[in-house]
């Protein structure tokens, strides 16, 4: 108990809008930080000038690669970075408030193996970079929806543990094929390509990508930021909802909607990657407590913060990309442990 | 595991073979002393390498394909042959094969070509023990190309075969070490493989999917350092990495890749771009630069020869891959099918 008070004290000092701000400005710097920061040599007054040089359109044309690099590359990346881990960590936050269980991930209803399958379904056929992307986003939407039909079909038990056990035996299933296309891949040549993507990566994004897949996780965003308070009433169960007067059955099918698209629309440019959506809304809530309200945006600057440092760790460590799918998982376990083991209850 | 137990290998054999009748002995890459039967008529190739290293020499002994050839694959591969059946691969690592299917081919004599560690050993062990049929495990490095057919020739009983193969290979090498004798190593060309649809994997200096690139005299711009303790494989790069190494030369085998190289921005500004420097490799009926790293990749040796020193090496890109594919693949290219397969084999104009 001694330790449970203390770590809420540490953490619970200031109040709520003052946290999210502070994150909101150490996110922020963190971003200014990390455009500095690659392979290719920019000093920040480089970096300067070419941003003034775009914005006005006056001065020399630029010397180098400076351009190509600062805007087709760095910056598309750097906001990917924040954009994806945001988006898992809001993701995350729902599901985890849905199932009201601190071990749900967004991969719960099978979003990511889904995607995994379109995207190794792609690759098999030997699709476009861009249909490779589309598969991954409608394999991940196809699944859950089929998770969702299943579980609705199935009547007479607790709604979120029949969609939990639909999702993992879809999921399950959805691995299984993956397995299928890993067999008959060309081991040489698509086999490599499909373990990549797996394992996550945003080595490859480019602005299109970004620019496809903010609006998506806009779009799944604005039920969220509406319905934020409802979001409170369904972690109280369904029964306490029904009495406080939401629909719970409705209000799920739209959680579950809007998470899944801001977990897909992500996952179709990054590729599968964990430990975000699982960890992130956990430490949030250590931090500023389970009101959805103050929980979804802090978990969203966390993730974002996370998955930047985790890029940014990915991008520069050795001479070749590292993946993402296991710097998360090398520094999220330890966390999760470490959560586990403090033995904070979610609520 | 030298040149000298391969030697040593091939003279034991070419002893034994003199006296019918009498099962001879073989000693493979690995140093295992393999007894095989006089006559070989069926031979399971245990992966892709091996498949090609034996279609090459007698295809008449294939019992089937790791893989089915694809549609696009199969014009390039002599008529009965291609129609063999799937038999699936024994390499350890995701098999595909049933033993039990291995067994209903009835092949006197399965082999691998290529690395030959010791899960490869023990896996060669365990399969003969098993099934009763020799196994032999041959040395897929590239260097050693032409004793591996001389081996695998003098095996099956096509001596004469595989000389002929070997010294083409053999001349090949030697016109090489010539050419690139004149060539300091600042000059010679800086290669990035690209692989993958959006050509961001790439083979590390010193992996086997790799070797190719220095063999035929270029400069591998993945290269982590001589002393710097990787994995030499195939592994993720960033566009940022590709725009810091500047290579002046790319290679790939993927058209996804090499559509839109051209026209996308981040591409643009590299120097191989610029430079109209990107060739597509042919990829059927077997792969010009890997996949499988086997004899395939000794007319794509001389292509990338052909296009790192066009003043030093003469190639004719047409006509040796004519030759190429008679010589080892049995089969006569019509025009319509020549001008498919080297399609932007030399750039696109």
């Amino acid at each position: 108990m001694g330790k449970r008070t203390a770590l809420r004290s540490t953490f619970s000092v200031a109040p709520p809008a003052l946290t999210i701000s502070g994150l909101s400005v150490a996110v922020i710097l963190l971003t200014l930080f990390t455009i500095t920061v690659g392979p290719y040599p920019l000093s920040v007054g480089q970096i300067l000038e070419a941003l003034w040089r775009s914005a006005t359109g006056l001065g020399d044309a630029p010397a180098g690669q400076i351009d190509t690099v600062l805007f087709q590359v760095r910056i598309p990346r750097v906001t990917a970075a924040l954009l994806v881990g945001a988006a898992l960590a809001a993701a995350g936050t729902v599901y985890q408030g849905l199932f009201r269980n601190p071990l749900v991930s967004p991969d719960i209803l099978g979003v990511s193996t889904g995607a995994g399958l379109g995207a190794a379904t792609g690759i098999l056929l030997s699709l476009p970079v861009i249909a490779i992307q589309g598969l991954a986003f409608a394999g991940g939407l196809i699944t859950v929806a089929l998770v969702y039909s299943v579980a609705t079909a199935v009547r007479g038990h607790e709604p979120t543990l029949v969609l939990v056990l639909a999702g993992v035996v879809l999921g399950a299933l959805a691995g299984a094929c993956i397995s299928l296309v890993k067999i008959l891949a060309d081991p040489y040549d698509q086999l490599p390509a499909i373990t990549f993507w797996l394992l996550g990566s945003l080595a490859g994004v480019n602005p299109k990508d970004v620019w496809s897949a903010l609006p998506l996780v806009g779009l799944g965003l604005v039920p969220l930021v509406l319905l934020r308070w409802r979001m409170n009433l369904m972690a109280l169960g369904d029964e306490e909802a029904s009495a406080l007067g939401v629909d719970p059955r409705r209000l799920r099918i739209l959680f579950v909607a809007a998470a899944t698209l801001i977990t897909a629309s992500v996952v179709a440019i990054s590729g599968v990657i964990g430990w975000v959506g699982l960890v992130m809304p956990h430490i949030a809530r250590l931090i500023v407590g389970p009101n959805f309200d103050r929980l979804l945006p802090t978990a969203m600057l966390l993730g974002a913060g996370y998955l930047l440092i985790v890029d940014t760790l990915a991008r520069t460590m050795a001479t070749t990309e590292t993946p993402l799918g296991i710097l998360t998982a090398f520094l999220g376990a330890p966390v999760f442990l470490w959560l586990l083991a403090s033995g904070r209850r979610g609520w | 595991m030298g040149p000298i137990r391969f030697a040593a290998g091939f003279l034991a054999l070419t002893v034994l073979a003199a006296a019918p009748a009498i099962a001879a002995t073989v000693t493979d890459s690995a140093g295992r002393t393999v007894t095989v039967p006089d006559t070989i008529s069926r031979v399971y190739a245990a992966g892709p390498p091996a498949s090609v290293l034996l279609y090459v020499l007698a295809p008449d002994r294939l019992t089937g394909w790791p893989r089915a050839p694809h549609a696009y694959e199969r014009p390039y591969l002599a008529a009965p042959y291609r129609d063999l059946p799937e038999t699936g691969r024994l390499t350890g690592r995701g098999d595909t094969a049933n033993l039990e299917v291995v067994l209903r081919n009835k092949p006197d004599l399965i082999f691998d070509f290529g690395s030959v560690r010791d899960t490869y050993i023990s896996l060669a062990e365990r399969v003969q023990k098993q099934t009763g049929i020799p196994y032999l495990l041959i040395d897929g490095r590239f260097e050693n190309t032409p004793e591996a057919l001389r081996l695998m020739g003098g095996v099956l009983g096509v001596d004469k075969r595989a000389e002929t193969l070997a010294s083409y290979v053999e001349d090949l090498f030697a016109e090489l070490d010539r050419t690139l004798a004149k060539v300091p190593e600042d000059q010679r060309p800086r290669v990035y493989l690209a692989r993958g649809p959006d050509g961001l994997e790439t083979g590390l200096k010193g992996s086997i999917n790799t070797e190719i690139i220095e063999r035929a005299g270029g400069r591998n711009v993945a290269d982590p350092g001589p002393d710097a303790a990787v994995r030499r494989g195939i592994t993720q790069v960033s566009i940022e990495q590709v725009i810091v190494a500047n290579p002046d030369t790319i290679i790939t085998w993927d058209r996804n890749f090499y559509g839109q190289v051209w026209t996308n921005p981040v591409w643009r500004g590299i120097e191989a771009v610029k430079r109209k420097r990107v060739y597509l490799a042919p990829t059927a009926p077997f792969g010009w630069i890997d996949r499988p790293p086997s004899v395939n990749r000794i007319i794509g040796l001389k292509w990338l020869a052909g296009l790192f020193y066009p003043d030093r090496f003469s190639f004719d890109l047409p006509a040796e891959t004519r030759k190429f594919y008679k010589l080892f693949y049995h089969v006569d290219l019509s025009d319509e099918e020549l001008d498919r397969l080297i399609e932007w084999a030399s750039g696109r104009p």
